[in-house]
């Protein structure tokens, strides 16, 4: 506990033998490819599939009337149709599936598909479309949600502040780009079960989906995890359509069906991070104290509501960023476009409305004449404060610790103190963002927050285990190895992680919300302590002593109060199995009660929170508009780092995803056509970018987490792009309220600023 | 169809291929070379790096027929009997795998700049692994990786 263990999965990869989604074969086994419609929003007028279906080696294609169940993809409502059924409302929306003999007879087959369409008036801009009088793409209005805070009374709030800073803020798409595509692999087995592998976060995800869409019991629907290349959100709710697209091939064929997604495929229809607009404005004393904030946050969602209304609850929550402010209005909107639905990224709905935040806390400061540092101190949540929900927090607070940690080790205000060199067109900048992360699923996902686990020891003194989340690269395999092994006393080696398999585990609710570690963390250990009792009994038994005063640990089970007095654990599983002990045990965990009213907005939203300070240092090529980030120390308080490697991985991993956001990364429409699919045009950092990360751990423990341990892992991501514009505004003093920075964007900026000043 | 014949981490092959298969395709469906990852299929990301003839190339975009003739390294070309290349090691010593998509690709590319130069600085480390996207490392510990895999290179690999 607590040691840098290598990752258990981490000698396969390095092998290339991890099983990836793609790597799997079966016999028999055809290739499936999706027809998707070209327009924003049109009637689907004729659908010609006769030259696809004659195609020598096409076994299925199929539309929405040949769907055996219901045509239907639950995410948050059930508004969104597996295949659309006479109307499309975006560019790659399914329309049919069909499967083949091998991956070129099946792409052949897609382009012999003909489509005809008449055009529908289409909407792509939520300000536009929130309202809109004559379109309607979701109920009356085309809100999907509309979410609330109300604390204090804000107009009294700015009537008391000596500063009132109002700005609107703009955050683009953003791409997950993971490495591995989406990917699945559906087998239908004799016994009528059909058992689907694949690439995806959320097993009982995908299971409920193709038991609705193929019209079976759960009980005959199984779906088990492969090596996962990576997510970050991405393989949330989506995966469910391309297990489903694989499953219902397989049931019409009766035979296994692959699909794996192309790049470009995956860009254009996937999830995306949503696009925001934030209109926000803040009120201060003169010494910087927070008196009120009124925020308007829009999510542009695209075409269904798949899982906006919960990520506008997070960035609702998130809203005020980690500071006591005694008075708030939030007014949240999820609005439906004519555009890809957009759905889960790390952060889920935080990182715009922080970068917002943070923004208008340098924007307060400079307008006070206080540092950046100065007025975050001066609010920072700390023990016994409540957040703008009315959340208490009474435990585990390491906003300061982290604050303190990250100026400290980055010399922030040593470097602040630097006169800038005016004369040389690189400038360097310093910039600071102070955020906080709910961790888990919190209010927004009450009914989720629940998870099972299975633990079994066999006679050589072997462990497996199994769990209902999934490992998608963040580490999770490892940390609960760890866990089991801590919890029975014996060495990680002896203890082996099953794949997550929806057969083995109760529906453990998805693997988002950094709540892998926790909610397993806690099933497994409930697991674990029913196990130790038979153990420690035969373990007393055979030292003559009492149950109570034995502990386990490495290999051995010892009297506490002597610890020479012991026997090695290999011989204590011996005489439980000598004993007929049931030495398998299966493990639950709810997540403590939280709480929230719709109305106001208070409640005691998150079980806890993480907390991180970011220090961004910065250099703007003022003749270019190129900004480079030369290093971040990102400080975050994790509650207990269970395995340091893997936490610093998570931090630096979302820092430089985080510096993708703030600098590059940016999905493109035109009239609702993503116009950069592929990775010469979406441009994520190289490792030429990357810039140095210092990565610090802090530990305030959490109470109800496993050895005190806060799920956080969204969190590196979180606070990136704020510190980054914040850097570059000390760097050039130039304020720029729109992601990415990109050179030309920077570049206008700066020259808009010339032309204002020669003036 | 095409002959093609062409030496895979160190053994001579023949097959009966289409020469205007890719060799991503050719190491992945008829020499079940698995640790070769398809990302992009344009050459963008890295993932299916291969040494071919010395350098290091995207096997999504060199044709069966370009192969004749040639020699080509995979990932699995560079472990023996179970010992691991100094560079698996350090990647698993440094904390250097998350996903693991990208890591072969990684490494292919780490074993081909440290063969041409066995004690590169920061920068030409950078440079090397410059053409492999990773998206859940950050990079920091794939560099030190590779530094580490220079303290530990044997000179025979």
């Amino acid at each position: 506990m607590g040691q840098s263990v290598p990752r258990v999965d981490a000698r396969a990869k390095v092998l290339g033998k991890g099983v990836f989604a793609a790597d799997l074969f079966f016999p028999r086994m055809l290739y499936a490819r999706v027809i998707r419609s070209s327009r924003p929003h049109a009637t689907l007028t004729r659908i010609d599939l006769d030259a696809a279906r004659k195609t020598p080696g096409v076994y299925a294609v199929l539309t929405a009337e040949d769907i055996p169940g219901r045509n239907e993809i639950h995410v948050v409502f059930n508004d969104q149709p597996f295949l659309a059924p006479g109307r499309v409302r975006y560019v790659g929306e399914p329309i049919a599936v069909l499967a083949a003999e091998t991956p070129e007879i099946a792409e052949e087959a897609v382009a012999k598909v003909v489509v005809e369409y008449e055009d529908l008036p289409a909407l792509f801009d939520p300000l536009k479309a929130r309202g809109h009088s004559e379109i309607h793409l979701f109920g009356t209005n085309n809100i999907y949600k509309h979410l609330k805070v109300r604390r204090g009374n804000v107009e009294e709030g700015f009537a008391r502040s000596d500063i009132i800073i109002e700005n609107t803020y703009r955050t683009p798409y953003q791409e997950h780009a993971y490495l591995e595509p989406q990917g699945m692999v559906a087998v239908p087995r004799p016994n009528g079960l059909m058992e689907v592998y694949g690439s995806m976060q959320c097993p009982f995800y995908v299971q409920e989906g193709v038991a609705t869409v193929l019209g079976l019991p759960l009980s005959q629907v199984r779906v088990i995890q492969t090596a996962t290349g990576g997510a970050f959100g991405g393989k949330e709710d989506v995966p469910t359509l391309v297990g489903v697209q694989a499953a219902i091939l397989a049931q019409k064929t009766g035979r296994p069906v692959k699909l794996i997604y192309s790049r470009d495929e995956d860009i254009i229809s996937m999830s995306k991070r949503h696009p925001g607009i934030i209109r926000y404005k803040s009120g201060a004393k003169k010494d910087g104290t927070l008196q009120a904030i009124e925020v308007e946050y829009i999510l542009d969602s695209g075409a269904y509501a798949t899982l906006s209304p919960v990520v506008l609850w997070r960035g609702t929550v998130h809203a005020g960023g980690p500071y006591r402010i005694p008075n708030v209005k939030v007014d949240s909107y999820a609005v439906a476009t004519n555009k890809v639905p957009a759905g889960a990224f790390r952060g889920f709905g935080s990182p715009q409305i922080l970068f917002a935040a943070e923004s208008q806390m340098d924007e307060l400061a400079r307008a006070l004449g206080l540092d950046p540092a100065e007025i975050r101190e001066k609010n920072l949540l700390r023990l016994n404060d409540e957040t703008i929900t009315g959340q208490k927090l009474s435990f585990s607070v390491g906003n300061i610790e982290a604050f303190h940690k990250a100026l400290d080790k980055s010399n922030y205000f040593e470097k602040k103190k630097q006169p800038k060199d005016t004369r040389s067109p690189i400038r360097k900048g310093i910039g600071l963002s102070t955020v906080y992360y709910g961790v888990g699923l919190g209010a927004g996902g009450v009914h989720l927050a629940r998870t099972g686990a299975y633990v079994q020891i066999l006679a050589d003194s072997s462990v497996q285990f199994a769990v209902g989340t999934t490992e998608m690269g963040q580490g999770m395999a490892t940390v609960l190895t760890q866990i089991v092994a801590d919890e029975l006393g014996l060495p990680v080696e002896s203890v082996y992680i099953l794949e997550t398999d929806t057969s083995r585990i109760p529906d453990s609710g998805p693997t988002v919300a950094s709540r892998a570690t926790t909610m397993s963390g806690n099933a497994l250990k409930d697991a674990c302590a029913q196990l130790r009792k038979p153990l420690k009994q035969a373990a007393a038994d055979l030292l003559g002593l009492a149950p109570d005063s034995i502990r386990l640990k490495d290999g051995w089970a010892f009297d506490a109060a002597h610890s020479e007095k012991r026997i090695p654990m290999r011989d204590v599983i011996a005489e439980c199995f000598r004993r007929r002990e049931n030495m398998a045990a299966a493990g639950f965990f709810r997540s403590p009660e939280v709480s929230w009213d719709d109305e106001t907005g208070q409640g005691n939203a998150y079980v806890t929170f993480a907390y991180a300070t970011n220090v961004a240092e910065v250099e703007v090529d003022t003749e270019t508009g190129a900004v480079r980030v030369v290093r971040i120390t990102a400080a975050h308080d994790v509650g207990k780092a269970i395995n340091p490697q893997l936490v610093t991985g998570q931090i630096e991993g979302g820092t430089v995803q985080g510096m993708g956001y703030a600098l590059t990364e940016e999905i493109v429409t035109k009239d609702g056509v993503i116009q950069n699919p592929h990775f010469s045009t979406y441009i994520i950092p190289t490792i030429k970018e990357a810039p140095e990360i210092d990565p610090i751990i802090v530990e305030a423990p959490y109470p109800n987490g496993p050895n005190g341990a806060k799920g956080f892992a969204e969190q590196p991501l979180m606070g990136i792009a704020p510190a980054i514009a914040n850097a570059v505004a000390d760097a050039v003093g130039i304020r720029i309220n729109e992601l990415p920075l990109k050179p030309e964007r920077v570049w206008r900026a700066l020259r808009e600023n010339e032309t204002k000043t020669a003036l | 169809m095409i002959d093609l014949k062409f030496t895979v981490n160190g053994e001579k092959v023949t097959l009966k291929v289409p020469g205007a298969k890719r060799l991503l395709d050719v190491l992945r469906e008829d020499l079940g070379l698995l640790s070769v990852k398809e990302g992009c299929s344009k050459g963008e990301c890295g993932a299916c790096s291969v040494i071919f003839n010395g350098k290091v190339v995207n096997s999504c975009m060199v044709l069966a027929c370009q192969a004749d003739g040639s020699e080509v390294t995979t990932l699995e070309g560079l472990s023996k009997d179970g010992h691991l290349d100094p560079l698996q090691e350090a990647f698993i010593q440094t904390g250097a795998v998350q996903c693991g998509f990208c890591t072969p690709g990684f490494i292919v590319a780490g074993r081909a700049l440290l063969n041409r130069n066995p004690h590169p600085s920061d920068e030409e480390i950078k440079d090397g692994l410059s053409g492999n996207l990773c998206r859940c490392t950050g990079y920091q510990k794939i560099v030190t990786a590779v530094k580490l895999a220079t303290e530990k290179d044997g000179s025979d690999v």
